[in-house]
């Protein structure tokens, strides 16, 4: 048989029916579900008269709207309220399984399907949530779907689907000391474009990928989508099956022992070609700050905003001009020089155990500034309470950071969590369009070192160089 | 669904690149529990000024588009966030078309969903439509979706590419889920199969 790509190999395992043109019926293993993007759906169902083809394969929470203060309380926004409602009342109507504001497992929806062992390799899995990408990093075709699709995953296990090109991503190399999983996603985003991953499916390579832990992986895969591709992937090795062994909803015994031997088989073939290839050097990463209201507008903490002036193309340069009279930074500033009001460490991109360790060593007897005000929000009840079991919520308080409960918050500013007009955020989060953490807001996607040294300083520092 | 037959239409242009669905309707819509009523939410920030005022400088507040069923857009439009609520957004606003030189997959698949048409054309294609829109007030296209045709009002007219699955269930308005129901025999036999290739697939989530 010819080599094939990681991505073939689970495209081709999952084709239930194909038409001649290549429009594919394919199966869906696991399907992940939120409170805003699923009422319709099962209105829809309800409407049909259809039911859940497999409810057991389907996982829900609630995690954009709730609110990362006190849960005791009633949600204060009576719509938040009702929408959480509906999807609690939508689980027990169609049997799906449904982690409660109030578990301990609750959390970001793209935390807790790998946390629980929900998401493993080889698997097809949708989420109606573009981030969807980020379960990837174990080797699964993940991608974000709309909720029409979402009543099909619901009614039918399977979707309607064209077979995307491939991308490889190679970054080889070692990583600066303090460069992260996310200055290399920020990079390679800066690199293709926005739109640069769009029909593609993406799959990392590369030994400094290979070095990443999987909460490294899962970052990067989680901004595929801002590149533009719906999924990212990077190969199953014996890091992820260490990472996945034991958990709640993974295979035991002789099943798991089957599974990792059908794991193991899953990596490209050597000689596999893919539609596009994209090379980066890791050592040339610098701890990367976005600069604009997109994320392709990003460049290195050493670097400076750009001038629209030099940009030969009206477009790109209208665009630039645009952001940065939004943004209300001046062509050719220093990114150092950029002061911060706010901090946001949390959301599924940096929102994990191995984020807040690493933001608490930083943080760990240093104060932030008295012009900021920082939060860190971990990624579901379980990473806050492994990270209370090691103290690291009482570094961040001690050093002036409010310590939440789980959920998305001020990625996307759907609770109380709002950045008020003008406001600048250093987040840790993926999206940094006009008001996603609150209109007129501003924000700057950073990685979690980046962020805590901001808060201290009171605006951008380079991470490589800090004490 | 409704189905997409022929449509002409004035035209309404948005002059700006990579335009997300967090700008096509911010979060604050999201909330709802419905699919209909979004037209107020549609650009709302970019529809207003500072102050909270309507903007009258946006292509929506002007009337020259307020009837407008064609939106005429530029590179990437829809990124980001998986909403179909912008899709809804733009539906509930009278629109049935989207042209533009690319869209991101998932906007673009969520259009077909609700029988929005969305056309992807060259780059100086569009721009051709943007001077003609912009010069003349009233400036109307006619979309074929049969002969796969976009017609100007002198009668030229640009051919665009669609994929012939989604052409066919759009020109009929066909319910998709019905369509996959069909292969229900299939779905089992693989899962039977897939069953004992992979038994930890089936293990139910509890
Ligand atoms: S944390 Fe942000 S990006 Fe992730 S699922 Fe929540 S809102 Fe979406």
């Amino acid at each position: 048989m010819a080599a094939q790509t990681l991505f073939e190999k689970i495209w081709n395992d999952h084709v239930v029916r194909a038409e001649p043109d290549g429009t594919t019926l394919l199966y869906i293993d696991r399907h992940l579900v939120h409170e805003v993007t699923s009422p319709q759906a099962f209105e829809g169902l309800a409407v049909a008269g259809r039911t859940p083809r497999r409810p057991g394969a389907a996982l829900a929470v609630p995690d954009h709207n709730v609110p990362t203060t006190d849960r005791r309380v009633a949600i204060a926004d009576p719509i938040s309220a009702k929408q959480i409602q509906t999807l609690d009342d939508n689980c027990k109507t169609f049997g799906i399984t449904m982690f409660g504001m109030n578990d301990i497992r609750q959390g970001v929806v793209h935390v807790i399907g790998p946390e629980q062992g929900f998401t493993l390799p080889g698997m097809t899995i949708v989420c109606g949530d573009s981030h969807t990408s980020t379960h990837g990093a174990f080797g699964a075709l993940a991608f974000g779907i709309g909720t029409s699709e979402v009543e099909h995953v619901l009614a039918t296990q399977c979707l309607v689907q064209k077979r995307p090109k491939t991308m490889e991503v190679r970054v080889d190399g070692q990583l600066s000391p303090r460069c992260s999983a996310k200055d290399v996603i920020l990079a390679i985003i800066g690199k293709i474009g926005t739109a640069g991953g769009t029909g593609y499916v993406i799959e990392y390579t590369g030994s400094a990928i290979r070095a990443l832990s999987m909460e490294g992986r899962m970052t990067l895969c989680n901004m595929s989508i801002e590149g533009g591709a719906r999924a990212g992937m990077v190969a199953p090795d014996d890091t992820t099956f260490a990472y996945i062994e034991g958990r709640p909803m993974a295979p035991k015994g002789a099943l798991w022992d089957q599974a990792v031997t059908a794991w193991r088989q899953l990596a490209t073939d050597p000689g596999a070609k893919y539609d596009a290839v994209v090379e980066l050097r890791a050592e040339t990463i610098a701890p990367q700050v976005t600069w604009g209201t997109s994320p392709g507008m990003v460049t290195g903490v050493d670097g400076n905003v750009p001038d629209p002036r030099t940009m030969g193309d009206d477009k790109l340069r209208q665009a630039t001009e645009r952001a940065l009279e939004y943004m209300a930074l001046l062509p050719g500033m220093p990114i150092r020089d950029i002061k911060i009001d706010k901090v946001f460490i949390g959301s599924c991109t940096n929102s994990r155990i191995e984020d807040l360790r690493l933001a608490a060593s930083f943080a760990k007897g240093k104060k932030v500034a008295s012009t900021v005000h920082a939060m860190v929000v971990p990624g579901s009840g379980l990473v806050k309470q492994q990270a209370e079991q090691e103290g690291l919520d009482r570094i961040f308080k001690e050093s002036g950071f409010e310590w939440r409960e789980a959920g998305c918050s001020m990625c996307l500013a759907m609770n109380a969590d709002v950045l008020q007009p003008g406001e600048r955020c250093a987040s840790t989060s993926n999206r940094n369009f006009e008001g996603r953490q609150g209109a007129g807001g501003r924000t700057h996607l950073v990685s979690p070192a980046m962020a805590v040294a901001a808060a201290v300083e009171g605006h951008f520092v380079d991470i490589r160089h800090w004490s | 669904m409704d189905a997409f037959t022929t449509i002409t239409g004035l035209v309404a242009p948005l002059d700006r690149l990579n335009v997300d669905t967090d700008q096509i309707i911010p979060k604050q819509f999201l909330k709802t529990i419905k699919r209909t009523g979004l037209r107020e939410g549609l650009f709302y920030d970019w529809r207003r000024r500072k102050d909270g005022s309507q903007d009258p400088a946006f292509f929506l507040n002007q009337p020259r588009y307020q009837k407008a069923t064609i939106l005429l857009a530029r590179d990437n439009f829809g990124c980001g966030s998986s909403r179909e609520h912008a899709p809804w957004a733009l539906l509930d606003q009278g629109f049935r078309c989207v042209l533009a030189p690319s869209f991101a997959d998932i906007f673009y698949n969520n259009c077909f969903q609700n029988g929005i048409l969305p056309v992807v054309l060259t780059g100086p294609e569009i721009q051709a439509l943007f001077e003609g829109v912009t010069a003349r007030e009233g400036y109307q296209l006619t979309v074929d979706l049969a002969a796969q045709q976009v017609t100007m009002p002198d009668g030229a007219s640009y051919h665009f590419e669609i994929d012939p699955f989604r052409k066919d269930c759009l020109y009929r308005g066909l319910d998709a889920i019905g369509l996959t129901l069909q292969h229900a025999g299939r779905i089992t036999e693989y899962e039977q199969r897939r069953r004992t290739q992979a038994p930890w697939l089936f293990q139910d989530v509890r």
